[in-house]
């Protein structure tokens, strides 16, 4: 699993070569407070590193989520609409944002690990 | 950078978890751990308590007596100054000569003067207006610290820390001698719950907050949870949904104005911007502060525009989710002829336009204790 410095984690799929899940880590989750709404991206949507992906709403305030790499939205998180607070309360697991195929996995080794993202933060 | 100040529960914050924010010169805390819905649920079934020590507190006295400081308020304010009896409190605005809103306020009549409770951001300057507006008058900031007691077991909670305040009704304001130094008392607040607003002296601030917060159920209160009480109730956010431009017509304040100042009234006029005030009364004004309720799930926030098809007709002022009502709620200004409920608008959110609905002010109707 990898870790952006916009607090976003990826995580390869054990059984698709090229597909990543990517969500919002715990400190994160937190600093944003109680959330309330999620926007998610078109499934199919073609995406660069650092477009807008995902509009996330909490009580405080409109946060936005870039896309960590270069790929394609293949699936976004059906259970977010009813229940945007599985953001809150299972950031790693429940609260998954999107699935995209990513075009260059090497893209990912520019990010954290889990014990470096733990010192960036 | 200029230095934040701190109130008398600074170090209380800080010790609660407080996230500390600069809010309006101060440092205060946006939420405590258990974050802002369930504090704003908190106070809605049972109690919070809020420090509101950045607001004013002026304290106006004349030497003929309180009568002479109200009939020298009335010239800044369109409110009936001069009628509030003695014990009891008021909302007022303080006006500039164009009739747009300065400030908003409450206003207490007590025996011997007037105390006045004004916005943080905006007390140096009241101050200054209502020194040069009042010949006559002494006008003075009190330094005591403000704490906001609020809920359905607000009243039994206050009792217990301070008795004497269970009989107060709706704006009644008194004080009240508590172990915790004299205590100035008003039965109000800015959630749409009943509760109290209290005045206390510095020293005895943190003592006193920790004598609340040991009542079971009341729980402290931050800055984001006070702004979602707030727009639930429908109440302005003054710098937001009132300011300088906006007149108290427009701003749907016209029950602040009493009859004795209105045409016909017993003194009719005779505050600053009263031509343009008096004549929107008489004949409308040409855009209006409705409530609003995307249809949708996403919030909509102040600075959204509004439409209706390609025609913009007003903006959203204050906006985001009522974790009582349980969805997206917002307020804000729009051209007359669709200010009436049931009118759907457009709202522009991140380059789309998304139904959104007129509605009635409140969201959630008011449980003070009248």
């Amino acid at each position: 699993m990898k870790f952006t410095e916009e607090h976003e984690w990826i995580r390869p799929e054990d059984d698709e070569d090229n597909v990543v899940t990517v969500g919002i880590t715990d400190h994160a989750a937190e600093q944003l407070g109680d959330i309330v709404f999620v926007e998610l991206p078109e499934e199919g949507k073609t995406v660069a590193k650092e477009d807008e992906c995902v509009v996330i709403e909490s009580v405080k305030a409109a946060s936005e989520i870039l896309a960590p790499v270069d790929g394609e939205i293949l699936e976004v998180n059906p259970a977010l609409e009813e229940n945007p607070g599985l953001v809150n309360e299972d950031p790693l697991g429940a609260g998954w944002f999107f699935k995209m195929r990513v075009e260059d996995m090497s893209a990912l080794d520019e990010f954290m690990d889990e014990a470096a993202y733990k010192k960036f933060i | 950078m200029t230095d934040l100040e701190r109130t008398p529960l600074y170090d209380l914050h800080v010790e609660l978890g407080g996230k500390m924010v600069p809010f309006a010169g101060y440092e205060l805390p946006v939420q405590y751990p258990l974050g802002v819905m369930k504090e704003h649920v908190a106070c809605r079934t049972t109690a919070g308590l809020f420090d509101v020590s950045h607001m004013g507190q002026i304290v106006v006295t004349h030497p003929d007596g309180p009568d002479a400081a109200a009939s020298a308020l009335e010239a800044l304010m369109p409110q009936d100054v001069i009628g509030l009896k003695p014990g009891r409190q008021r909302y007022g605005l303080l006006l500039a000569d164009n009739g747009g809103i300065l400030d908003d306020l409450m206003i207490s009549r007590r025996a011997g003067d007037l105390f006045l409770v004004v916005n943080a951001a905006c007390k140096h300057a009241d101050l200054a207006h209502l020194q040069k507006g009042m010949p006559g008058c002494k006008v003075v900031m009190i330094d005591r610290a403000l704490l906001a007691i609020q809920g359905p077991a607000a009243e039994a909670a206050l009792e217990a820390v301070a008795p004497g305040v269970a009989d107060m009704s709706f704006m009644d304001v008194a004080t009240v001698d508590s172990p915790h130094g004299d205590l100035w008392v008003s039965r109000s607040g800015y959630t749409g719950e009943d509760g109290f607003e209290v005045s206390v002296p510095v020293a005895m601030a943190e003592a006193f907050a920790r004598a609340l917060l040991a009542v079971e159920g009341m729980t402290p209160v931050g800055l984001g949870a006070r702004d979602s009480l707030r727009l639930e109730a429908g109440l302005c956010l003054y710098g937001q949904d009132i300011d300088a431009h906006t007149s108290p017509v427009e701003a749907n304040l016209l029950w602040s104005i009493q009859k004795a100042r209105r045409s016909g009234g017993a003194r009719e006029g005779g505050f600053p911007g009263a031509d343009r005030i008096l004549r929107e009364i008489a004949e409308g004004p040409t855009r209006l502060r409705v409530g609003l309720t995307p249809e949708g799930r996403a919030p909509m926030r102040a600075g959204v525009e509004l439409f209706d098809d390609e025609r913009a007709l007003g903006r959203i002022t204050s906006g985001g989710f009522g974790p009582s009502v349980e969805h997206p709620i917002a307020m804000g200004y729009v051209d007359i002829d669709h200010a009436g409920p049931g009118t759907t608008l457009q709202g522009a959110l991140r380059g789309r336009r998304l139904p959104v609905q007129v509605v009635g002010l409140p969201f959630r109707p008011a449980t003070y204790k009248r």
